[in-house]
């Protein structure tokens, strides 16, 4: 699928790096080439993160994206930031739940997925992010939901294990929401 | 041994612990805080490493410098700002031949400057930085991995020629995370024997290491001396890479991150049949000035591209002379350039020119 890109962004606690870093690890565990490039300004301080990974066939040149292939957006500032940074055709998934506005552009797909919902649903209200990654996942193939739950895994593997079952549910959930949608 | 994700600052630190580093000291600068803070946690678990934030940048260095007069493999880490504090040191360390490896991942200047990327301290790393006319050898790494190992070789070539080795990162990649390997850790214990160390003279006649010498013919001899050593360095440790430049009409010359853009961008063009390809300098100092000669036999249009207004393009030009033109990109501040801005320079370059 040559050179993705995929911009994660929202409040600071969201899991918004967490959610880079499983990607980037799941695109690696499939021998891809991957960088996960995180947002280091001052704005760091202010409350918001961001972050981009790159998952490609071939080197990576560059691991900024000046414009994205997708972006997970959790909160209304990161659809405001990185609204116009996202290619034609691009998809953007959105927290449904806490983004109050919608992309005014009609170039790009839009998934809005109630991930607090799901994840409070499941009792793992910090799984939002775990939601967003499954959702993201299995509408892009980006890499496989196997290697996604695998990273999963190794990523939280001093959590423990009840940690790991339940992030692994909400990833699965988020995929399963999206299935739903575009089944209807 | 398995593929790691790491952060490139982490990958130096693990790098630098399995090259057989003992001490470490520095003091924090963004963006390189990822670096000491992942050393101080290593070499906790180390019984025979010392680790020490210490309370500046000058007292950093000069404890680099007594722990290198030990015999320890030592390393200090700062950006841009910091780098320029610890330049008296290094020029110390030069009049007494003490290796060390100096880590700058450098950010926009001058002054206080920024946290963003940039690759403006190339004059200052390659010319020396402190006074008195000293080298230092410099690598410029362009990967996670090329991290581990040009961070591994830093320590030989410090070990080796007794001097001061930068390693030349810059805010993205010390920042950025990608797959890396380590090779086994080397056991400080089997490094060969340091036959100048200032370590007790039990048994011995005692040694002296100092950068003072009064006496200008004594000063002069010791220059001589150091100036033989460059020179035997550039004859022997010049590395860099080659990417296609075999029917290449114009060769894009950048190192570090400015590498990594310009091979996507040289991989653009290629895809439309335009002739670019790569020429990567690894070592700074010593520039591979010959190899780059050696191109303009068949190469007659260079591309320097740079993270700065224009540092290493006069290397390029010292190297080659009359023989090739050259042509130069760049953007300093901060600003990364995109593969596609590059690409679009090389075609510029090639339709301007009719090439």
């Amino acid at each position: 699928m040559g050179i993705t890109k995929t911009i994660f962004s929202g409040f600071g606690g969201q899991g918004v790096l967490m959610m880079g870093y499983v990607l980037a690890t799941s695109g690696m565990h499939e021998d891809k080439h991957v960088t996960f490039l995180p947002s280091y300004g001052a704005e760091v301080r202010g409350g918001t993160a961001n972050c981009t990974v790159t998952v490609s066939d071939e080197p990576i040149a560059s691991p900024v994206a000046s414009f994205s292939d997708f972006a997970v957006l959790m909160n209304t500032p990161s659809l405001i930031r990185f609204e116009t940074r996202i290619k034609t055709e691009g998809i953007v998934f959105l927290n449904g739940d806490l983004v109050e506005l919608r992309p005014k552009r009609r170039d790009i797909q839009v998934v809005a997925i109630p991930a607090n919902s799901i994840a409070e649903r499941l009792g793992n209200v910090r799984g939002a992010n775990m939601v967003m990654i499954g959702a993201l996942v299995q509408k892009t193939g980006l890499v496989s939901l196997k290697s996604v739950i695998k990273s999963v895994k190794s990523v939280f593997e001093t959590k423990g294990s009840k940690v790991q079952k339940m992030n692994t549910l909400a990833i699965k959930e988020g995929a399963a929401f999206v299935n739903g949608v575009s089944g209807s | 041994m398995t593929k790691q994700l790491m952060r490139g600052s982490h990958a130096i630190a693990e790098a630098a612990t399995r090259a057989g580093c003992r001490f470490f000291a520095g003091y924090p600068i963004t963006p390189q805080n990822e670096l000491p803070e992942y050393m101080s946690k290593r070499f906790a678990e180390l019984e025979d490493a010392t680790f020490i934030q210490a309370e500046s940048e000058l007292a950093a260095i000069n404890m680099v410098m007594g722990a290198s007069m030990a015999g320890l493999r030592a390393m200090t880490s700062s950006s841009s700002p910091g780098i320029s504090l610890k330049q008296e040191g290094i020029s110390y360390m030069a009049g007494m031949e003490l290796p060390a490896v100096v880590v700058n991942i450098m950010r926009g200047g001058p002054g206080l400057g920024n946290i963003a990327p940039t690759q403006q301290d190339y004059f200052q790393a390659t010319r020396g930085g402190g006074h008195g006319g000293y080298r230092t050898i410099v690598l410029a790494p362009y990967s996670g991995q090329e991290l581990v190992t040009l961070t591994m070789k830093a320590f030989d070539l410090a070990d080796a020629y007794r001097m001061s080795v930068i390693l030349l990162g810059d805010g993205l990649i010390g920042q950025m995370m990608e797959p890396v390997t380590f090779p086994d850790p080397i056991d400080p214990a089997t490094l060969p024997e340091k036959d100048w160390v200032l370590d007790g003279a039990r048994g011995r006649n005692s040694r002296f290491i100092a950068s003072l010498r009064l006496d200008p013919v004594q000063m002069e001899q010791f220059n001589w001396k150091l100036a033989r050593k460059y020179a035997a360095i550039c004859e022997r440790e010049t590395e860099h890479e080659s990417y296609l430049l075999d029917d290449a009409i114009v060769a894009v010359v950048a190192f570090g991150t400015a590498a990594r853009i310009a091979k996507g961008a040289v991989n653009q063009v290629r895809k439309v049949g335009l002739k670019a390809g790569l020429f990567r300098p690894i070592t700074l100092w010593p520039f591979p000035g010959k190899e780059l000669r050696a191109l303009t036999h068949t190469i007659k249009n260079l591309l320097v591209f740079e993270m700065n207004f224009g540092q290493m393009v006069e290397d390029v030009k010292i190297s080659v002379g009359e023989q090739a033109t050259v042509h130069f990109h760049g953007r300093p501040g901060g600003i990364i350039s995109t593969p596609h801005d590059i690409a679009a320079a090389i075609t510029k370059l090639i339709y301007r020119n009719e090439l």
